[in-house]
């Protein structure tokens, strides 16, 4: 049954991924939807972003003192400045590390 | 005109960054399979199957916490519904591929090797193979999702939760977006998407990963009108 489920799950996000791209003629949308789909990836990360730095594995908000939101903001300033992935998030884990470890 | 060797190793070499990230987030969720008593292969299976991190987490939680499978299903499909912003983003630039190398290629696009191969696209649009760097983008981070999950499924509780892996994914995608925030109209959308999550985090079957980039794209097409 775990498994049924499983195959079921895949082939629905197969679809997601599938039916942009193959199935719909892009002809169909209009220069507006278009111009607005340039924002699509400031649109949609920071609905992975807030929710992992703002909520806890329980669901819940965490402190204003979290040092997540520490970490969050080294990441932000390192990344910004160095245009650097690796830096962006080695800056962040070992920030947040440093405080939930040594301080 | 860039070879389509050349194409690919950039898509690789476009996303290898994200590994710091990937690969982390790729053994917490083998680990946390095996920590809720599923079976290793049934939790490896998954990273073919489905392969998207955050819904095999939700799927494997709300299966051993008691939810029926239609909730689960459900679950992973409004998780992964987000491809389909991708998928109209993307066509653009693949709409002159055959139709079965579209079906092919549209399994390799997960949120990392949108962004990246996006970026590319965006500043060569008048390269003829384009696609090439989805596939490098798309293969190597499905090569090392494979990966860090068995290796996950294999090391199982010797990962320490401590370390709070998982908060390498917002910082992969704060990388992804950050230099964007010199833009207002970019900050805008970024900001009502990033408050509408939490506002909607409680929201069922985790919609507020769509709910909140639907607002988003919505404000985003009021700030367009204003600029014109």
């Amino acid at each position: 049954m775990t498994w049924f489920t499983i195959i079921i799950a895949g082939i629905i996000t197969y679809f997601m991924r599938m039916t942009m791209v193959a199935l719909v003629d892009r002809d169909l949308l209009g220069e507006r939807v278009k111009a607005v789909l340039a924002y699509v990836p400031s649109a949609v990360f920071p609905a992975i972003i807030f929710p992992g730095i703002f909520i806890n594995d329980y669901g819940t908000f965490i402190e204003m003192n979290d040092p997540k939101i520490f970490g969050a903001i080294v990441a932000i300033l390192v990344g910004y400045f160095s245009r650097n992935v690796i830096a962006t998030i080695i800056s962040g884990l070992f920030s947040y590390w440093i405080i939930i470890f040594l301080l | 005109m860039l070879s389509k060797k050349q194409i690919f190793t950039k898509g690789i070499l476009a996303v290898a960054p994200h590994m710091f990230s990937v690969i982390p987030f790729g053994i917490v969720c083998g680990a946390i399979g095996i920590e809720l008593g599923f079976s290793p292969v049934l939790v490896y299976a998954m990273s073919i199957i489905i392969f998207g991190g955050a819904s095999q987490i939700v799927f494997l939680q709300l299966l051993s916490g008691g939810a029926s499978a239609l909730i689960a299903v459900t679950s992973v499909g409004v998780i992964n519904s987000r491809h389909l912003l991708y998928g109209a983003v993307l066509s653009e630039y693949l709409e002159k591929l055959s139709f079965i190398k579209k079906l092919l290629i549209s399994y390799l696009v997960v949120d990392q090797g949108f962004a990246e191969s996006n970026k590319f696209f965006q500043k060569n649009r008048n390269e003829t193979h384009l696609h090439y760097h989805l596939l490098g983008s798309g293969g190597t981070l499905w090569v090392c999702w494979q990966i860090s999950t068995l290796a996950g499924i294999i090391l199982g509780s010797f990962v320490p939760e401590e370390l709070g892996l998982k908060f390498a994914v917002p910082l992969t995608f704060i990388a992804i977006v950050v230099q964007d925030i010199k833009k207002l109209d970019h900050v805008i959308v970024m900001i009502t998407c990033g408050l509408s999550s939490l506002l909607f985090f409680d929201a069922p079957f985790k919609s507020y990963i769509i709910i909140s980039p639907i607002i988003a794209l919505f404000i985003a097409s009021l700030v367009l009108r204003l600029k014109k």
